[in-house]
């Protein structure tokens, strides 16, 4: 039996071979509502996200790497709960990967060349990484072809593209100064096709998730902003949904790594943090389903902008960002008001006159009692 | 028939219209409270909602009103009746300490006319340290009037009555030592609420106990100081032998209080704090334990103890010491944050003395008129 006759099989009725996987109806319709409340719809399209899911039609994808470091698929094989990375790929129709499929060498080229065939106009092209072009690319080569050679033919039939990571979506770390291979970002390649940027090193891999789901569900992609990227995801800045906002707006800021400041929790903006001007959801869905505090600011480090073309791997990781909302006030208004109620002349002197009084009193009746002690003992 | 009998004589002296001055001040200052309120006479503020009132007339006049308490554990609960003759007048201190503890809250409160809720069963909330403290103080100014009950029947012969009252005051008696270990120690617990605005030099979990044994402490030593002025101001023969037993005990009372006090500073690592912590905190806390720590080792040593004059500086020491540190834990090691400042007002002190007036007033009428001070002959055999 093939990987395509054993998934056919499965496809068929997947809601009733959940066992099989490990996972029951209940985690399965659990994991579409959350996909479904990530893209930002109605609770209402969880069932239609799941219908989605099982239908045993679905669109095949083509995974295509570059100049990258594979932390992409990293970041999306470590997508939830346990064996949804099965699901996941069986979900998307993974025909050619190369870092997932088992087949090597010629196998999976004929593979690769079938699906094209088979689901010309219909398959969804991933690429993960940057392409080179100085020196008509050949700094990156598969199968005897160049990075742009594969994109142009992959990518003539494709349904639509998904630039997963910073590398595809802009460029990333290869792209910086002075970008020796020329690399570029998979839309200014293809200029044809719907191009969806999940830019992030690694992005979320929610983010890639429900752009697929979303698409594969509605038949459309999801609103993209100006840089390609899904608003649901990159709508917001970092800053807009950071838990140490608040520090920030109170000029309670972390001055060097280890300081009080910094052991409180304090905002990070002056150890560079990128948040103020970097679009994405870190703060909101956080990495790796382990619960609050798992994203760099959470753990103390600084938003260094991974996902932001000009800001990561660009600007140096403590250099002050650029503040797209508003800016710290550089004077704030005194909440601390001396008030009355201190020591007054008045008060002073009767406190004094009690204590003299007292003090008199007391020092009278001790001599007083010692001279009546003494006379008792003479007397006696 | 009685240990105790009324000294007699004048009422009218010169000390009691000079008290008398001192009380009639602090009544116009009164009006002028319940007329334009408390802001009016005081300089409390929302950072120092507590000021002299509540440290000075309830938890330092509470404290010295604990003879009557700590006599009754020692006549009562040991059964040490050879210091009986001294538990009359010490409960006397009580009645004038607590009632007038009672008075000063009732002044202290801003909506006043809504202290009878505390007496409602239906309003009580039974998770609040205040309301403990605000219905023990109340029910024990109740115990005391009766327990000092008996001292009016012997003065207007109701023999009958005395006898009934006799039978039934072990009731009374064993209440009014229950309800202050309850609520001196609550007092304590007050300051534990107010968390880190407390000074850690004061602020421990251990508060409760260590308000409890300064207060038994201050109790004695109130005794002390009462015997011996009661000896100078009507001319009484001393009673250096049993009051040197007391020294004694107050000096192990002070022993154990200092190891807890101690103990605990360094048991949380806190004492260096001690140098750290302003100089005005530091000092306080310097001057407080001093105030313990030198009575102690006078009151340890036997001849030092058997001499008056050194029982009147010890017990001195004692009641101040114990009322430095209720200052401390309640104002001086209480930052409620920037800006607030607190000294009570002319005013606010003058009202405080005026209370204290009318307490010695009273003091002086009921040891001349009532059977309140130990019988001569027995106190001296």
């Amino acid at each position: 039996m093939s990987r395509q006759q054993i998934k056919q099989s499965l496809a068929e009725n997947i809601s009733n071979n959940f066992d099989a996987f490990g996972f029951s109806r209940r985690d399965f319709l659990k994991f579409c509502t959350a996909i479904a409340a990530t893209m930002g719809l109605p609770f209402s399209m969880s069932k239609l996200v799941a219908k989605t899911i099982e239908d045993p039609t679905r669109p095949p994808v083509i995974w295509l790497h570059f100049q990258e470091c594979t932390g992409c698929t990293e970041t999306l094989l470590r997508a939830t709960h346990p064996k949804v990375e099965t699901l996941v790929l069986d979900l998307i129709s993974l025909d050619y990967s190369e870092t997932l499929s088992v087949a090597a060498g010629h196998q999976v080229e004929q593979a690769l060349h079938d699906s094209m065939e088979k689901n010309k106009g219909k398959y969804i092209m991933v690429v993960e990484g940057s392409i080179p072009i100085k020196d008509d690319g050949i700094y990156c080569k598969i199968a005897g072809k160049t990075a742009i050679e594969s994109v142009q033919e992959v990518g003539a039939n494709c349904a639509a593209a998904i630039a997963i990571g910073s590398c595809s979506s802009w460029g990333g770390v290869q792209s910086t100064f002075s970008n020796p291979t020329g690399a570029t970002p998979l839309h200014k390649i293809l200029t044809d096709k719907p191009i969806v940027n999940i830019p992030g090193c690694p992005p979320s891999p929610y983010n890639f998730l429900s752009t697929v789901l979303y698409y594969l569900t509605l038949g459309k992609l999801p609103e993209l902003d100006d840089k390609g990227r899904p608003k649901f995801g990159y709508g917001r800045l970092i800053h807009e949904h950071c838990e140490r906002r608040p520090h920030f707006d109170a000029g309670r800021f972390a001055e060097q790594f280890g300081d009080e400041g910094h052991r409180e929790g304090y905002c990070l903006y002056k150890l560079g943090c990128k948040g103020p001007e970097t679009y994405a959801n870190c703060p909101s869905i956080l990495f790796g389903d382990v619960g609050s505090n798992s994203w760099p600011v959470g753990t103390g480090h600084p938003c260094f902008g991974c996902v932001e073309e000009g800001v990561g791997f660009t600007k140096h990781v403590h250099e002050q960002s650029e503040v797209k909302t508003f800016t710290p006030g550089s004077i704030y208004p005194d909440i601390h008001f001396e008030k009355e109620g201190g020591i007054t002349a008045a008060g002073a002197t009767v406190t004094a006159a009690a204590v003299a009084a007292g003090a008199k009193l007391v020092s009278d009746t001790a001599k007083k009692i010692g001279e009546k002690s003494q006379d008792s003992s003479t007397k006696a | 028939m009685s240990d105790n009998k009324a000294l007699g004589g004048k009422i009218i002296t010169k000390p009691f219209i000079i008290l008398a001055i001192l009380a009639g001040i602090a009544g116009i200052l009164l009006i002028k409270r319940f007329i334009f309120g408390i802001g009016a006479v005081t300089n409390l503020s929302d950072g120092y909602p507590w000021g002299m009132w509540i440290v000075y007339d309830v938890l330092i006049g509470t404290a010295l009103g604990c003879g009557g308490y700590v006599m009754a554990i020692l006549v009562y609960v040991m059964n040490k009746g050879q210091y009986h003759p001294l538990v009359r007048p010490a409960v006397l201190t009580s009645v004038f300490g607590y009632t007038l503890a009672g008075f000063s809250i009732f002044i202290d409160v801003g909506r006043y006319w809504q202290l009878y809720n505390v007496f409602l069963p239906w309003h009580a909330n039974l998770n609040s340290i205040m309301f403990e403290v605000a219905f023990c103080v109340a029910t024990y100014v109740l115990v005391l009037w009766i327990e000092f009950t008996p001292a009016f029947l012997e003065k207007f012969n109701k023999t009958k009555l005395l006898g009934f009252m006799n039978k039934i005051l072990f009731v009374f008696i064993a209440i009014g030592v229950l309800l202050p270990t309850m609520h001196q120690s609550s007092l304590g617990t007050l300051m534990i609420i107010a968390g880190n605005k407390l000074s850690v030099l004061w602020q421990t979990a251990w508060l409760p106990l260590l308000f409890l044994i300064s207060s038994i402490l201050m109790g004695y030593a109130v005794v002390v100081f009462e015997s011996l002025y009661s000896s100078i101001g009507f001319k009484r023969p001393l009673e250096t032998p049993i009051l040197s037993k007391i020294g004694k005990l107050m000096a192990w009372l002070v022993a154990i209080y200092l190891v807890f006090r101690f103990g605990d500073l360094i048991w949380r690592g806190e004492l260096g704090t001690i140098f750290n912590d302003g100089w005005v905190n530091g000092t306080m806390f310097t001057v407080e334990n001093l105030l313990f720590i030198i009575p102690m080792l006078l009151l340890f040593s036997k001849d030092k103890r058997s001499n008056a004059k050194v029982q009147f500086i010890a017990a001195v020491l004692l009641l101040l010491a114990g009322a430095v540190y209720r200052f401390d834990a309640f104002l001086v090691g209480f930052d409620p944050g920037q800006g607030w400042h607190y000294w009570p007002s002319a005013s606010e002190l003058l009202i405080t003395l005026g209370i204290i007036s009318m307490e010695l007033m009273a003091y002086l009428a009921f040891v001349k008129w009532l059977p309140v001070l130990p019988n001569i002959k027995h106190s001296t055999s």
